[in-house]
């Protein structure tokens, strides 16, 4: 079956840097650096990446980040926990929008 | 996650209980071969470099029937071994300077001559570990006493506790297991083991429940300490993380969740050369129920004797095992992926 997204291309993400490679260099060097233990720990960011990669919806992260999270020894529960976080900003963005859409209506009103 | 099991692979009359099945699935995946790797790291051959520990599997039987299980042991499992035999371990034994003995099974303490066998070791001042799965001290009464026992030999306690909740732990190990596994680790608690100053050392093991890493060690201490204390008021001295290695039952399990190609390539891609060059095998001598001698448990349980003229313990030759070369296999980037694994933890 012919799907927009196939598991398998995950592996081949590193290929990027073959139609681009001074960028695709700079990025990867970029990713591994963000990921090293600073200020935070390697640890937390990897649950703060599987609540982003939530946000943006993006499979290839859920599935990286979902196993990264699970080798780094976090469970269910604080797994889903991570995504209610990305769940309630991406609601809470969405709602207080809502702001700007009563200023508005008050704005074109009588 | 799955159905539990209840039976041995054995038991079951699954393909999967005759090593020589488990090793032809190991060398068909399209992998890199794992002497090809250590060839590259300048490891090759891989060979002893002294006899540290010995490390003697006392049986295959067991009160538990954990889906990871290498040994594939359980209550159904019948191979024990016997004095004589262990007498010529103790000969052995006396013949090299190691310094631990390190006692496995299925659950060791099943073995009718265990006590009378670690008094012998005991006798001779060296370090005994015991691979207590902690259900077998509340299993029935008269294994009640055993963290006494253990204090009185000073016997090391390591234990494995896949997580400090029980639905990861009774999914991997039982159902009621992780119930049963915090009031033994109470009862070695209440005799000292794991406390400050006692002298008495409790470590505790993790391996993932599924096909994925374990943590770094250090950090996943820090949260053991913390749950365990804080929700049971138990402690413990060290948690190792150990990596799952693919034999046996834990091997049944990745090829019937699919997980199979996709765990091997994460251990072949996680390679590192310094773990490599650390591997237990190197200072480790292990022997099974029938008195036969191999580089390490895991080679055991796929059957890869030692390569020495005598393979048995009752011709044991200490100058022809410490001029070994150890015998691989790809079930060995099990040892070596990340920051390593053997029955002690992390290597590196
Ligand atoms: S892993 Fe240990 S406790 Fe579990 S069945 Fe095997 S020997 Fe028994
Ligand atoms: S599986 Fe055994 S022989 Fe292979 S590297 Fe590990 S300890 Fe050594």
């Amino acid at each position: 079956m012919k799907t927009y997204y196939d598991p398998e291309d995950l592996k081949k993400f590193g290929k990027v840097s073959e139609w681009q490679p001074e960028l695709g260099k700079k990025f990867f060097d970029y990713y591994g650096n963000v990921f090293e233990d600073g200020a935070l720990t390697k640890r937390e960011k990897t649950l703060i990446a599987l609540a982003v990669s939530h946000a943006v919806q993006c499979p290839y992260c859920i599935d990286a980040y979902t196993e990264d999270s699970m080798e780094q020894g976090f469970d269910e529960e604080q797994m889903m926990e991570a995504v209610h976080v990305a769940s309630a900003i991406k609601g809470g963005a969405t709602l207080v929008h809502g702001v700007q859409m009563m200023n508005k209506y008050k704005d074109l009103s009588m | 996650m799955g159905t539990l099991v209840h039976k041995s692979l054995l038991a079951q009359g699954h393909a999967l209980s005759e090593t020589e099945k488990q090793l032809n699935l190991l060398q068909e995946a399209s992998l890199p071969c794992f002497e090809t790797k250590l060839k590259e790291s300048n490891l090759y051959p891989l060979t002893a470099i002294g006899v540290d520990v010995f490390q003697i599997n006392i049986g295959k039987m067991c009160n538990q029937v954990c889906k990871h299980c290498h040994v594939d042991a359980g209550p159904d499992r019948k191979e024990i071994m016997t004095r004589e035999t262990m007498k010529l371990c103790l000969d052995a034994i006396d013949k090299t300077a190691c310094s631990t003995v390190d006692l496995t099974g299925g659950a060791p303490e099943m073995n009718p001559n265990f006590r009378w066998f670690v008094a012998q070791l005991s006798a001779r001042r060296k370090k005994i570990l015991v691979r207590c799965n902690l259900t077998i001290i509340v299993a029935n009464k008269s294994y009640n006493d055993l963290p006494e026992f253990f204090k009185k030999h000073n016997v090391e306690v390591v234990s494995s506790l896949p997580y400090f909740n029980s639905k990861k732990t009774d999914a991997q190990r039982g159902s009621g297991v992780f119930d049963k596994s915090i009031e033994a680790l109470k009862m070695l608690n209440a005799v000292g083991y794991g406390c400050e100053n006692s002298g008495l050392i409790l470590n505790l093991v993790y391996n993932p429940s599924g096909a994925f890493l374990p943590p770094d060690q250090s950090v996943l201490e820090v949260e053991f300490k913390a749950k365990l204390r804080s929700q049971f008021d138990i402690v413990f001295n060290q948690l190792f993380t150990i990596t799952n290695l693919p034999i046996s039952r834990y091997l049944q399990y990745l090829i019937a969740s699919e997980n199979y190609q996709g765990y091997m390539e994460k251990l072949v891609n996680a390679y590192n050369p310094v773990a490599a060059s650390t591997v237990m095998c190197r200072t480790t001598l292990s022997i099974s129920w029938d008195g036969f001698i191999f580089d390490c448990d895991f080679n055991q349980m796929l059957d890869l004797k030692v390569s020495a003229k005598d393979q048995h313990i009752s011709a044991f030759n200490i100058d022809d095992l410490l001029n070994r070369i150890i015998i691989v296999n790809q079930h060995c980037y099990g040892c070596t992926a990340g920051a390593g694994s053997s029955c002690g933890g992390e290597l590196t």
